[in-house]
C-alpha cells in the first residue's frame, strides 16, 4: 500500500506525533513513505524525515504558511497527493491534523478514519480501531467503498522508530500558486505557561474535587513537576473555576491514552473514566475507599491526599536522583 | 445575522454502553438521548448573535430517525427560530461524509452567515462533520472556538490548540465549530417551552437529498465491530494510614513493578 504522511511542525521543530504516523506508514507499508511538510523556512528539516521512514519528502516552503491555514495546508497536501498518488494517508490527530483531515477528505469525496488508536492493513484496505462513546466502547472501522484511505493517528500511542542509516530522502519543492485564505491564524498566544498538554503528555497528574480548592494546586503542580507530567482536572473542577477547560479529561474534555495516569482526589465519574480508562499504568490516591476510580487504577491509596501527595513526589525525586 | 445550527441528538454522557446483536452498534433499549453537549454551545453562540445583533434569525438542523425531532424541539424551546429535521429513517449508520452532505443539502439556498457545529458529536467522538460542511458548501471554517468577536462581514474567533490558542481571523460566511468554554448555554424557559410546542418542524427526506453514502455499500467509512474495551486488572492497594510509608512504595512499584518512572 502506497501511503503519504503529513508532516506537522511549529516553530521549525517537527512534532513527535507526526513521526508516530511516519514510522507506522513505513511499517504498514513495507518500507519507505512519501510525507509532505508545509510551513516556512521547513525545507531544512525534510533530511530528518528519513529515518523515520520518508523515501520523498514534498515541501510547501512559503512566507505565507508560516502561520496555519486550513486552505494553505491543505493545499500543500492536495499537491503532494497529485504528485505521490497514495492510496492511504496518515494524518496525527493534534489541533492541526483534526482541522485539515476533514477538509481535505470532504475534497476527496471521501471520510476519515478519526483518531486510531492500532491501525491494519488487510489486502488493500485500511483497518482501524478507535474509541468511540469516549472510549467506553472501541469500533473496529474501515473505509468502506472509499479510494483514498485516509487515518488521523492518535498522538502517543504508535511509536516513533528511527533507523539507523537510512540515506537521504528525495526532495520535492511544492508549486501552490497564490495562497489567499479566508480564514487564517494571526498569532498564537500561549495560554498559562505554554505548558506541555494532556493529549500529548506521556504522563498525567490529574486534581479533583478532593483538593478541596484551586488554593491546593501547588501541592498538584509540585507531584506533576517530580514526575515530568502534564496537569489534568476532572470537569468538576473546570465548571467549578478552579482551572481552565484545556486541562479537562473526560468525555466533554479530551481522551487521553498516557502511560502514566495519576488521579488525586477525583472519584471517578463515568465520563472521567471514559476519557482516561485506556491509561497503561492508573494511580488513584482518594480518601474514599468505594469511590469507582478504584475500580480501574492499577494502583491505589485510600487516605488523606494532603499528607500522601506530597510524600509521593518526595519519594519520586528521592528515586529519579538515585 | 441569520444562522443555521447543526446538532447531532446522542445517547446521553451518562450511558452505559451496552452491544446491541448485530455486534457493530450500541443497545438502544433504555438509552436516553441529548443534544450534544457541543451543541449546546453553538447554539448558545447563534443565539447570542442574534440578540446582540437585534435581527436575524436561528435555524436548527438535524438528520436522524424520528426522535431527532424531540432534540430539535428543546433547541426551539431555548430560543431557536425554526427547525429542519431531515428523516433518516431506516438508515441505521450514516458516515460523516454522508451526514455533511445531508447538512449542506438542506442548506442550499438559505441566507446564512454563520453555520454552527459542535466540535464533535459526543458518542462518535469523530469531530468530522464540520469542517466537511464547509467543504462542500463552499465556506471558510475555524474549528474547536473558544471565544468569538462579531465584526463587520468578518470574525476574529480563539481556538484551542495544544498548550496554546490560535487567533483566527475569517470572513463571513464561515462554518464554526463550538468547544467548551465558548460560553455558558442557557436552560430553556417555561414560555420558550410552551412556544415550542406550537411551532413546526420543517422535513425534508435524506432520500431525497442526494447523499449516495446513505446506502451502506456507499458510505466512506463503517463499523464492521463494537467492543467494550478489555477489563482492567484489580487494583493493588497500598495502605494509606502511614504517609511516608505509602509515598515510597507507590513510587517503588511504579518504578520496579511497572517500570513507568
Amino acid at each position: 500500500m502506497k501511503f503519504l504522511v503529513f508532516i506537522e511542525q511549529r516553530d521549525g521543530k517537527i512534532r513527535k506525533a507526526s513521526l508516530e504516523a511516519l514510522s507506522l506508514a513505513r511499517r504498514l507499508g513495507g518500507g519507505p513513505a512519501a510525507a509532505v511538510i508545509a510551513g516556512k523556512g521547513v525545507t531544512a528539516l525534510a533530511k530528518d524525515l528519513a529515518k523515520y521512514g520518508a523515501g520523498t519528502v514534498y515541501v510547501a516552503d512559503r512566507d505565507e504558511l508560516a502561520l496555519y491555514s486550513n486552505k494553505g495546508y491543505v493545499g500543500a497536501l492536495d499537491a503532494a497527493t497529485k504528485l505521490a498518488s497514495p492510496e492511504a494517508v496518515l494524518i496525527a490527530a493534534t489541533s492541526m491534523g483534526k482541522d485539515l483531515a476533514p477538509r481535505y477528505a470532504a475534497r476527496h469525496d471521501v471520510s476519515v478514519l478519526a483518531d486510531v488508536m492500532d491501525l491494519r492493513v488487510e489486502g488493500d484496505r485500511l483497518v482501524g480501531s478507535r474509541p468511540v462513546y469516549s472510549g467506553k466502547a472501541r469500533a473496529e472501522v474501515d473505509c468502506g467503498a472509499a479510494k483514498l484511505q485516509i487515518a488521523t493517528t492518535r498522538p502517543n500511542v504508535f511509536p516513533a522508530e528511527a533507523q539507523d542509516g537510512a540515506s537521504e530522502p528525495k526532495v520535492e519543492t511544492l508549486d501552490l500558486g497564490e495562497i489567499a485564505p479566508r480564514a487564517k491564524v494571526v498569532r498564537i498566544e500561549a495560554s498559562e505557561s505554554r505548558e506541555l498538554d494532556v493529549s500529548e503528555a506521556d504522563v498525567i497528574v490529574s486534581g479533583g474535587r478532593g483538593i478541596k480548592g484551586p488554593e491546593n494546586w501547588p501541592m498538584v503542580r509540585d507531584l506533576q513537576q517530580a514526575l515530568h507530567a502534564a496537569l489534568g482536572a476532572s470537569r468538576a473542577v473546570v465548571d467549578a473555576g478552579w482551572i481552565d477547560h484545556q486541562h479537562q479529561v473526560g468525555q466533554t474534555g479530551k481522551v487521553v491514552s498516557p502511560t502514566l495516569y495519576v488521579a488525586v482526589g477525583i472519584s471517578g465519574a463515568i465520563q472521567h473514566l471514559a476519557g482516561m480508562g485506556t491509561s497503561k499504568v492508573i494511580v488513584a490516591i482518594n480518601k474514599d475507599g468505594e469511590a469507582p476510580i478504584f475500580k480501574v487504577a492499577t494502583y491505589g491509596v485510600v487516605g488523606d491526599l494532603f499528607q500522601i501527595v506530597p510524600e509521593f513526589a518526595k519519594a519520586v525525586r528521592a528515586l529519579k536522583h538515585e | 445575522m441569520n444562522s443555521l445550527v447543526c446538532i447531532a441528538y446522542v445517547p446521553d454522557t451518562e450511558t452505559r454502553i451496552k452491544i446491541a446483536a448485530d455486534g457493530k452498534s450500541i443497545d438502544e433499549a433504555d438509552v436516553k438521548f441529548i443534544v450534544s453537549p457541543y451543541d449546546e454551545f453553538a447554539l448558545e453562540a447563534a443565539l447570542r448573535i442574534k440578540e446582540a445583533k437585534g435581527s436575524g434569525t436561528v435555524t436548527v438542523v438535524s438528520v436522524g430517525p424520528e426522535r431527532t425531532k424531540t432534540g430539535l424541539r428543546e433547541c426551539l424551546a431555548r430560543g431557536a427560530d425554526e427547525a429542519i429535521w431531515i428523516d433518516a429513517t431506516g438508515v441505521p449508520y450514516l458516515d460523516a461524509l454522508g451526514t455533511a452532505k445531508a447538512l449542506a443539502a438542506a442548506a442550499k439556498g438559505g441566507a446564512y452567515d454563520f453555520y454552527w457545529f459542535g466540535q464533535k458529536a459526543v458518542g462518535p467522538d469523530e469531530g468530522l462533520v464540520g469542517p466537511m460542511f464547509a467543504e462542500l458548501a463552499g465556506v471558510p471554517h475555524v474549528a474547536s472556538i473558544i471565544k468569538l468577536e462579531v465584526g463587520e462581514g468578518k470574525i476574529t474567533a480563539h481556538r484551542e490548540i495544544e498548550g496554546a490558542h490560535e487567533v483566527v481571523e475569517c470572513s463571513l460566511p464561515a462554518a464554526l465549530t463550538a468547544q467548551k468554554g465558548l460560553n455558558e448555554p442557557r436552560y430553556a424557559s417555561l414560555k420558550g417551552i410552551m412556544a415550542a410546542k406550537k411551532k413546526t418542524i420543517a422535513e425534508k427526506k435524506l432520500a431525497e437529498l442526494g447523499v449516495p453514502e446513505a446506502d451502506p455499500a456507499q458510505a466512506k467509512t463503517r463499523w464492521r465491530k463494537l467492543d467494550l474495551p478489555p477489563a482492567r486488572q484489580a487494583v493493588k492497594l497500598v495502605p494509606g494510614d502511614d504517609p511516608v510509608a505509602a509515598g515510597k512504595e507507590l513510587a517503588r512499584l511504579l518504578r520496579e513493578e511497572a517500570k513507568v518512572i
